[in-house]
């Protein structure tokens, strides 16, 4: 008997509903009918908007599915908080985040929005800090966790480059105010704190220019 | 809570006297962070950055040739396969681009050298003392003395310590690893272990092996193939418990105890690594040889405490070619000894 049987048969014998890992091949397929609901703000492309002054829908294409399947979680548990995701989050069960994710992850990444009017000094900055960091504030550089070109490690650090600007920004405000902290260890929060208002817009509008290469 | 920063009007600014506000101001961010501020007394250098470079009065051709020393100071595995052999960039454990104190500030090297050093018992120079960072910290054969490399290299040392007098008297704030004060208890490996996989293991892997994303580098090994080798001053256990307080993890230094980062540090140094360059083929003989000048701080040559396997006995050099670099073992000024 396999370890997957055993957990089985244990789920069994203690009345449980089907065991969860048991369920979790994703499927992108499904998931795009359980996107359906998705896509009237992150789009049928998963290209998402950067809407200035207001809520931007970040971009999901290409995103890490462990990524987006950990967020979609943290929403459902309380662990992420945002009023508009919230409620679509719980509509999902496990099996449709996993499908949800592995359908995001594989469309083709578009470009980021809301760098267009940056000047020459914001993207100066925000390429410092992207890049190099400020240690000087003891800033750390985006890229030392975000990977190599800001695309990403793991499930564990998203893809940054070419997410739209008005979402960087806002995500950024919300670790500086206390408002994320569903990162782990407090990786991003520690380093949020430390930037003001101009390194977070800098860094935001910079990024949301980078082009990312789809998969 | 927004830090104040200012924008400096010279590249540089450096202390000997005293302690300025202006010097202060500068570290003021560390201390806010927890770190130890400069005592009366200290040299306290804030060395210049990239930008302070550009707008430097210094011939055009030396800008190129100090950022051509930066370039390879933070990406270091551009000299992968000649050089280095193993996953680190200098700016692995020289964070902030080698200008941060208790991070080993790279600049005091160019302050205080030629000095005699104990690890290889003769004067060193600048370029051996960087040589001696490619033979065990990288677990690579140096770029030749007097190559471009060295020269930029060297160059961006300089640079960084611009303004500094020569063979200074003071002490210099935040240099090297400091030493921390002794643990309470001694350091232990199951309890090194827990903090390890607490603290470190979401970047640098539970077995150690660091990160590559889409087969770029991005968290270095702390051991194992892509790691320093077992003559690396970071294998002191004194010195890796050092830089893991200062510096991990990434963005919060000073957030582990002392006891933490002292048990980390052994859990990680009883790891496995590649061999000490100056391997003599007997990890016992070659411990013994080097104890005095170096081993005795590290786990080299011992048996691990939680299983007994003897650390180092072994011939693997990892992706490196020949054990024993050009640089090393070559004697010094035979000629004026009696």
């Amino acid at each position: 008997m396999n370890s997957l049987s055993i957990a089985t048969s244990l789920g069994l014998l203690l009345g449980l509903t089907a065991w969860p890992a048991l369920a979790q091949e994703a499927d992108p397929e499904r998931g795009k009918a359980a996107a359906a609901v998705c896509g009237t703000c992150h789009q049928p492309d998963g290209s998402g908007r950067h809407v200035a002054d207001g809520e931007s829908w970040p971009r999901l294409s290409g995103l890490n599915a462990g990524y987006i399947a950990n967020q979609l979680h943290d929403y459902k548990e309380g662990r992420r908080r945002n009023a508009s995701m919230q409620p679509f989050a719980n509509m999902l069960d496990d099996q449709q985040i996993v499908d949800v994710a592995a359908y995001y992850a594989k469309l083709p990444v578009t470009d980021g929005q809301g760098g267009d009017e940056a000047d020459e000094a914001q993207l100066a900055r925000g390429e410092q800090l992207a890049l190099r960091g400020d240690w000087n504030a003891y800033i750390v550089s985006c890229k030392s966790c975000h990977g190599p070109g800001n695309e990403g490690v793991g499930s564990t650090f998203p893809g940054i480059a070419g997410q739209h600007a008005g979402y960087i920004e806002k995500q950024l405000l919300a670790w500086q105010a206390g408002e994320r902290d569903n990162d782990a260890q407090n990786l991003m929060g520690a380093i949020a704190k430390r930037m003001n208002d101009e390194d977070i817009r800098a860094v935001a509008v910079w990024l949301s220019r980078q082009p990312v290469a789809s998969e | 809570m927004t830090i104040r920063r200012k924008t400096m009007a010279l590249a540089g600014a450096t202390l000997v006297a005293g302690i300025s506000l202006a010097a202060l101001a500068e570290y003021e961010t560390l201390v806010e962070l927890g770190y130890p501020a400069p005592r009366e007394g200290e040299l306290v250098h804030v060395p210049p950055t990239m930008q302070d470079l550009d707008e430097a009065d210094i011939h055009p051709e030396l800008k190129q040739v100090i950022r051509r020393g930066h370039d390879l100071f933070t990406n270091t595995q551009q000299l992968r396969g000649e050089n280095v052999f193993n996953d680190m960039n200098c700016s692995s454990c020289h964070l902030g681009e080698g200008r941060l104190p208790f991070s080993g500030p790279v600049w005091p090297a160019a302050v205080t050298l030629p000095d005699f050093r104990g690890k290889n018992q003769h004067v060193n120079s600048l370029e051996e003392r960087l040589a001696g960072c490619f033979a065990y910290s990288m677990n690579g054969a140096p770029p030749a003395y007097g190559s471009d490399d060295m020269l930029a290299l060297s160059a961006y040392h300089q640079w960084l310590a611009k303004g500094v007098p020569m063979y200074p008297d003071q002490p210099i704030y935040g240099r090297g690893f400091p030493r921390l004060d002794e643990p309470e208890q001694a350091p232990d490996y199951a309890r090194g272990e827990q903090v390890y996989l607490e603290q470190c293991a979401i970047c640098h892997s539970k077995d150690g092996s660091g990160h590559y994303q889409d087969g770029k580098y991005v968290f270095p090994s702390p051991w194992g193939d892509g790691s320093n080798n077992w003559g690396a001053g970071i294998s002191r256990t004194f010195t890796m418990a050092s830089f893991i307080k200062y510096n991990m993890p990434l963005g919060q230094p000073m957030s582990l105890t002392d006891q933490e980062a002292w048990d980390v540090a052994y859990y990680i140094n009883s790891q496995e690594r590649p061999q000490d360059p100056r391997y003599t083929g007997d990890v016992r003989e070659t411990r013994e040889r080097f104890e005095a000048t170096f081993h005795k701080h590290t786990l080299y040559g011992t048996e691990r405490q939680h299983d007994g396997t003897l650390l180092g006995d072994h011939a693997n050099m990892g992706e490196k070619k020949e054990m024993l670099p050009w640089n090393l073992g070559v004697p010094r000024f035979e000629d004026l000894k009696d």
